[in-house]
């Protein structure tokens, strides 16, 4: 589903990303581990589009395609979803007209027909419950006043609504409680556990993995993969830190 | 039949208008003042919208506000080449001013606000805010003076503006001017000039919205703060929708 191929990427003339390769196959869920600078955050952005984010060598191929020839709203219409590490504020716009224009604006590059006010808003209910938000929640400005956990929380609403292929999600653990947690980790699983969809978990945390199971751990240092293996690496890195795994 | 002088940049209430303009359009332009009285204790709303966009280049309106009165104005500017909206509001006791002003274009299009606003008796209050957004090699600019007299106690003037600029080449001015001659007034200031928000727009990208999209959305949130003060939700979705089809058609 997801194949990069010896990715370099530069930020302001600074290299990043050096070389990364990773295949994720469908049905999949794979974690990313690594100190803080790594290129994790990089990486998320690389493969989202962002402005600004050079990419310098390499290649990133999903569902078949160029990822990196298309314009991140494209990316986002063939089914590439970015959790955010600091989801952004927008003032003035209601998660709701957010939503609803960005799923209709996805369907149309799609070809599919719009969704109605009401059909989206069913829609939206359902995945709120799902996360056990409230749908007033939704009525309010995109994460403007919300909690770090409820911006992690609405990130995955946000998921569910759109419904992608592959969930890249960024540090979505960090901020939440014990039981937010879990809420958030059952939420991946319903919504991206299936044989057709696949998730990349960046995350610092073996915590998460107790509720999503990887199928793979990677390890990215100084900007590529240093190391993989089964989700016992994630225990191990837990135990022994990574200058101990790394070595 | 009153001679008037024909304004020049020198003057600071023309400081930022277009000068060709100034310099060649026929002289009654700058004397068309129109008079809107608002009775004590009644409320008064106008608007200008985009749609019947300013007949004339410059506008002058002159109101008075009667004790305890309420006197409200919005308006759209959004052609060109140049196109100025002055009011001149004097408040007696207890009145309230409301302002929202919203100039948006791209060109070479010079769209000002200009407003004084005199504060002649004690209590009353003002509001004022305006939002440019400008492209191209576009000007919006908000003039807002602001006067106490003295015994004009408990006064409360507010004035806020907030400029977009979506290209390179485009700007905008703000130049509030207070002269206060009364000790217990509150008088508030914020002004601030920046691109649109490049982190909000691949947000909304990165979820699939288009880049004008997400620009549409963003400017409506930005112009929205300009009609927030209108309670007649249709008359305030009217005046928004106004305003961005304009965007629509025009930006980039
Ligand atoms: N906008 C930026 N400009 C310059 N350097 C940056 C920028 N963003 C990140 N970096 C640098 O890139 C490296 C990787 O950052 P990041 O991808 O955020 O790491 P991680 O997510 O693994 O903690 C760090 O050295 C960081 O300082
Ligand atoms: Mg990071």
């Amino acid at each position: 589903m997801l194949i990069i191929d010896s990715l370099h990427a530069e930020i302001d003339g600074k290299k990043i990303l050096n070389g990364l390769s990773l295949t994720v196959n469908a049905g999949e869920v794979h974690a990313i581990m690594g100190p803080n600078g790594a290129g994790k955050s990089t990486l998320a952005y690389v493969l989202g589009g962002r402005p600004g984010y050079e990419v310098t060598g390499g290649s990133v191929t999903f569902a078949g395609q160029d990822l990196l020839a298309m314009e991140p709203h494209e990316r986002a219409a063939v089914g590439l979803f970015l959790g955010f590490q600091y989801p952004v504020e927008i003032p003035g716009v209601s998660n709701v007209q957010f939503l609803r224009e960005a799923l209709n604006a996805q369907r149309i590059q799609r070809g599919e027909e719009p969704l109605t006010g009401g059909e989206f808003l069913k829609l939206a209910k359902e995945k709120a419950a799902l996360l056990r938000m409230d749908m007033e929640m939704l009525k309010r400005q995109v994460n403007v006043g919300f909690s770090g956990g409820e911006k992690k929380r609405a990130e995955m609403v946000q998921m569910g609504i759109l419904n992608p292929s592959l969930a890249i999600l960024d540090e979505t653990d960090s901020g939440l409680d014990i039981d937010a947690l879990r809420v958030v980790g059952e939420g991946i699983n319903a919504i991206m556990r299936a044989p057709d969809k696949a998730v990349v978990l960046i995350t610092h945390y073996q915590r998460l993995l107790d509720y999503v199971k990887p199928d793979q751990v990677h390890i990215l240092a100084k900007g590529r993969i240093v190391k993989s293996g089964g989700p016992e690496l994630a225990l191990e890195l837990e135990r022994e830190g990574y200058d101990e795994v790394m070595a | 039949m009153t001679l008037i002088a024909r304004p020049t940049n020198r003057e600071e209430d023309w400081r930022y208008s277009d000068a060709a303009f100034l310099s060649t359009a026929p002289i009654e332009t700058f004397d068309d003042w129109r008079s809107v009285t608002v009775k004590p204790g009644a409320v008064l709303r106008e608007t200008v919208q985009a749609g019947d966009a300013a007949p004339s280049a410059v506008t002058r309106c002159r109101v008075h506000v009667g004790a305890g009165g309420r006197y409200e104005h919005f308006a759209t500017i959004v052609s060109g080449p140049y196109r100025r909206i002055e009011l001149e509001v004097t408040l007696d006791e207890g009145a309230h001013f409301e302002f929202g002003g919203v100039t948006l274009g791209g060109e070479s299009n010079v769209q000002e606000f200009v407003t004084r606003v005199i504060h002649a008796q004690p209590g009353a209050t003002s509001n004022q805010v305006v939002r440019a957004v400008q492209w191209g090699q576009s000007t919006g600019n908000f003039l807002g003076r602001i006067e106490v007299v003295r015994d004009a106690q408990k006064t409360d003037a507010a004035q806020n503006f907030r400029a977009i600029l979506l290209e390179k080449g485009a700007s905008a001015n703000t130049k509030p001017e207070l002269e206060i001659f009364a000790d217990d007034v509150k008088c508030a200031h914020g002004a601030a000039i920046g691109a649109l928000d490049q982190t909000a727009a691949f947000y909304m990208a990165a979820r699939g919205l288009p880049p004008e999209k997400a620009r549409a959305l963003l400017v409506r949130a930005f112009i929205a703060d300009a009609f927030a003060a209108i309670d007649d939700e249709t008359q305030r979705e009217t005046m928004l929708e106004d305003a961005l089809a304009h965007l629509d058609e025009s930006a980039l």
